[in-house]
């Protein structure tokens, strides 16, 4: 059981990183079907980053190579976050349309993009080993504390950083004049706008910070899951991990807080294939739970009715203020 | 003018090439209440979103305590303390009282809010739980909040946009003490109202607005309704309505026994019996939230009833589905609180919504209808050609824009509805204009039975008589009509007779011209109970369709 837990809190936060940032798009009133382009894309820079502290030293200093790695993982969704809000907040295109555009763009670039700026120059498919290393690097000692030690302090860098930034958003959208404002310009912007509320500005930065945040999924991804084997084809895997995020912002009820159980829920259903024993077909059905449980939850939440559990009130709507 | 709080000049905006304001001049002074009078689509709330910085003006210049201000955003207009209470509220739902209020300020932290909150209550003499959310409140707190969260934010000019449209008469009195105590304070408000009685009762000076343009401002105390009547309309109206002799035909419409439940399950509407005759209006009187919305919902076959029966000609259609009680003659037109809720796609042309609710009748397929194709005497003789054409009428799965185009530009040019075109999307037009476009497209189909809730809910005095003669033509051409309405006066002069509700039990069917509002007044707060007095069941007509087997 415990590698179980382990895989599942390290996969947890690959889905707690998209999840965070969608939360944080959504309550800006933006439904950002792009988010699994941009986790690919996140993913994508990341390994850019990485590759160019090699190029430039072949033995960089390791904090260097994660803070590239994390910089530009972070700046490559963060600009296809840009475009995405230029096109809806700006222009007021549909956010159903483009972000689904988002996502068919972030994948096949990243799959060019890994293919010809990443894997090339003799770059193997082990991006650096002394980066590797510290994206990994776990508390020293651990292992004298058993099960607890190494499922709960085991776990690399990242997924730590995932788990604060749940934290700090939770308390962000809760206990702060600026978390109160971004919630009133997802429910309701025309009230926000009245009460002097810069709604374009919210818009954006929510986006560019939720896009930023899921670009770090990407990265996780690839460092702590894959441990930096990087293939051209793993666009295509994270694509299908971002739907589940965006699935579970509806699970965890556009709760950050709520979204680090929810994330490690999902981490373990997704990995329960390799940890139980069925047969091969079987194993398709179990990928599906996930789905299933967030098709569930919005079943019971719109049966219970209660208002606290409901998306944002404007989501998917464009605002113009002198419209009528 | 040192004493002006506000000042207007030449203010014009135009929509398309719809002026909603031209040339407006305006003065408000220091610690007076201004009445800002005008009929629907004359401007008004467009020139106080300009002053709110909602919109900007095409031209012309305001002033703020003599000096010039650019108004370009609502935050500008917080920094010439400028506050407005939109007619439909501004708060956030699922945030409490106080989180509404702090919203957008740089202040400190909720528990601050809440002492801060109630001092302004207690100094205004508001009513306010600040930890109270939004979708607990009814309609009267959402008022109190937003005026609170203008005056947190220091504002010394509060514009309220119709504010009593939605209050009763003694949450009406609760908003004029508070105004009063905030004119007291050296606030200068301008009110928004249609109410006559609401101008005189509250206002310093009253300022007349036509048709976007400026006619007038007067003091309050020089003037009566009759004057400012005449200043908002350009003409005289006569006070009459009327009220053509009813035809006593058999009932059309029955109600036997019926009781039906409200969204939230409990009993909207609890063993209601009645009847309406064709050509006759029938009016239904009863504070909001008596159970009229459940009664037409049901009639209209949206809503499951309980128990109980609805006969129409004799024949239950109870259980129907809306389309087949349409298809039948019964015809609905709602007019929500927010007019646009029921019955019309605001995104979609006038032609458009045309089109949604009369494509299956009239079927909109290549063929012109002929005038008399289905009036009863030509029923019988119709040919094999004609009937082949009606069904690929009804069948056919084009529809024919010519002629729902048609028939808009028909109902536009007959009920007098101001738009640019018959293509503009119906949120582009005025309150008014909208509630036309809905009632000309119930009558377009001919009904024989029209339900009509608040059809002149918030329309000027010139649109609602004609609404009014709408009805009266529909009756005389032998409709029966269920008239559910707000204003008793209207109604004590345009029905035949009035059935009052009180909590969804009928307090009695008396004959409008043999009460008084007295009467209706004290059925409506369910002290006089006529039915209780008389012993025997309201609402059975004698001469029934329905025989007593099917009863």
């Amino acid at each position: 059981m415990i590698p179980l837990f382990t895989s599942a809190i390290e996969f947890g936060a690959v889905f707690l990183l998209g999840c965070v940032g969608e939360i944080l798009t959504e309550k800006s009133g933006h439904l950002n079907l792009g988010i699994p382009g941009i986790m690919c894309v996140g993913a994508a820079g990341g390994c850019f980053g990485v590759k160019l502290c090699y190029l430039a030293s072949p033995t960089p200093n390791a904090f260097l190579v994660v803070l590239m790695g994390i910089l530009f993982a972070m700046l490559f969704a963060g600009a296809l976050g840009g475009i995405y809000g230029v096109l809806t907040v700006s222009m007021r295109s549909n956010q159903n349309v483009t972000g689904l555009a988002c996502t068919i763009f972030g994948s096949g670039f990243t799959a060019f993009f890994l293919d010809e700026a990443v894997l090339t120059e003799g770059m193997d498919t082990n991006l650096s080993q002394a980066g590797l290393n510290f994206f990994n690097a776990t508390i020293p000692g651990i292992d004298s504390l058993g099960w607890f030690g190494e499922i709960f302090l085991g776990q690399s860098a990242l997924v730590y950083l995932a788990i604060v930034i749940a934290v700090a958003a939770a308390v962000v959208l809760r206990h702060t004049k600026a978390g109160l404002s971004l919630r009133a310009v997802g429910e309701n912007p025309a009230t926000a706008d009245a009460v002097g509320i810069n709604v374009t500005r919210y818009k954006y930065t929510a986006i560019i910070a939720g896009a930023a945040i899921a670009g770090l999924g990407g990265i996780t991804y690839i460092m702590c899951r894959l441990n930096g084997l990087v293939s051209s084809n793993d666009g295509t895997v994270i694509q299908g991990i971002g739907w589940l995020c965006i699935a579970l912002v509806i699970f965890t009820m556009w709760r950050p807080a709520l979204a680090i159980l929810g994330s490690i829920l999902f981490g373990a259903l997704y990995n329960l294939r390799d940890f139980i024993n069925v047969l091969p077909e079987m194993r398709d059905l179990i990928d599906i739970i996930p789905y299933a449980v967030a098709i569930l939850v919005l079943i019971v939440t719109s049966i219970v009715g209660n208002r606290e559990t409901q998306p944002p009130a404007s989501l998917g709507l464009s605002y113009f203020r002198e419209d009528r | 003018m040192d004493n002006a709080a506000l000042e207007l000049r030449h203010i014009s905006k135009y929509f398309g090439s719809v002026a909603a304001n031209k040339d407006i001049d305006l003065t408000l002074k220091k610690g007076e209440i201004l009445a800002l009078l005008g009929e629907n689509g004359s401007g008004k709330t467009t020139l106080m979103n300009m002053i709110s910085g909602i919109y900007y003006p095409d031209e012309g210049r305001i002033f703020v305590n003599g000096e010039e201000a650019v108004i370009s955003s609502p935050q500008d207009a917080f920094r010439y303390k400028i506050g407005m209470v939109h007619q439909h509220f501004k708060l956030i739902d699922i945030f409490t009282a106080a989180q509404n209020i702090v919203l957008g300020t740089g202040s400190k932290g909720i528990a601050h809010i809440n002492e801060e909150v109630k001092e302004i209550a207690e100094k205004y003499g508001f009513d306010i739980d600040p930890k109270k959310k939004i979708y607990d409140m009814s309609v009267s707190e959402k008022q109190t909040v937003e005026i609170v969260k203008v005056l947190y934010r220091g504002a010394d000019i509060l514009i309220l946009d119709e504010p009593t449209a939605v209050l009763t008469p003694q949450e009406t009195e609760k908003l004029f003490a508070v105004m009063r105590a905030m004119k007291a304070d050296g606030k200068s408000i301008i009110i928004i109202t249609h109410k006559l009685n609401e101008v005189m009762a509250i206002s310093d000076r009253v300022a007349v607005l036509r048709k976007g343009e400026y006619i007038g401002c007067v003091d309050t105390a020089k003037t009566g309704p009759a004057a400012l009547t005449e200043m908002m309309v350009g003409e005289k109206v006569t006070l009459n309505i009327a009220r053509p002799a009813p035809k006593l035909d058999r009932p059309l419409l029955e109600i036997r026994d019926l009781t039906v439940n409200n969204d939230e399950g409990s009993r909207a509407i609890e063993h209601l019996s009645f009847f309406i005759r064709g050509g006759e209006i029938l009016g239904v009187a009863g504070i909001a939230g008596c159970g009229q919305r459940e009664l037409c919902e049901t009639i209209a076959g949206l809503r499951k009833a309980e128990s109980g029966a609805i006969y129409h000609e004799g024949e239950s259609i109870l259980g129907l589905s809306p389309r087949a009680i349409t298809a039948r003659g019964v015809a609905m037109s709602f007019i929500p609180e927010d007019r646009l809720g029921m019955g019309l796609a605001p995104s979609m042309s006038i032609t458009d919504n045309m089109m949604l609710k009369n494509y299956q009748e009239h079927g909109y397929s290549r063929k012109e209808k002929a005038p008399d194709e289905n009036s009863p005497e030509n029923a019988e003789g119709k040919s094999f050609k004609d009937r082949a054409d009606a069904f690929f009428d009804r069948h056919c799965p084009f529809v024919n824009r010519k002629r729902a185009r048609a028939e808009a530009e028909r109902v536009i040019s007959e009920l007098d509805i101001v738009t640019p075109s018959t293509e503009t999307p119906v949120r582009r037009l005025s309150g008014g204009n909208v509630q036309k476009v809905l009632l000309g497209r119930e009558i377009l189909i001919e009904p024989n039975v029209l339900i009509t809730a608040y059809p002149v809910r918030g329309l000027d005095i010139n649109s609602s008589y004609l609404i009014y003669d709408i009805l009266n033509r529909q009756k005389e051409a032998g409709t029966g009509i269920l008239f559910i309405g707000e204003d008793l006066d209207v109604m004590l002069a345009l029905c035949d007779k009035i059935m009052v509700l009180c909590h969804g039990k009928m307090m009695g069917v008396v004959h409008a011209d043999k009460t008084s509002k007295e009467q209706l007044g004290l059925m409506m707060a369910g002290a006089l109970d006529l039915e209780e007095e008389k012993g025997k069941p309201m609402g059975v007509a004698k001469d029934s369709r329905i025989g007593e087997e099917q009863a």
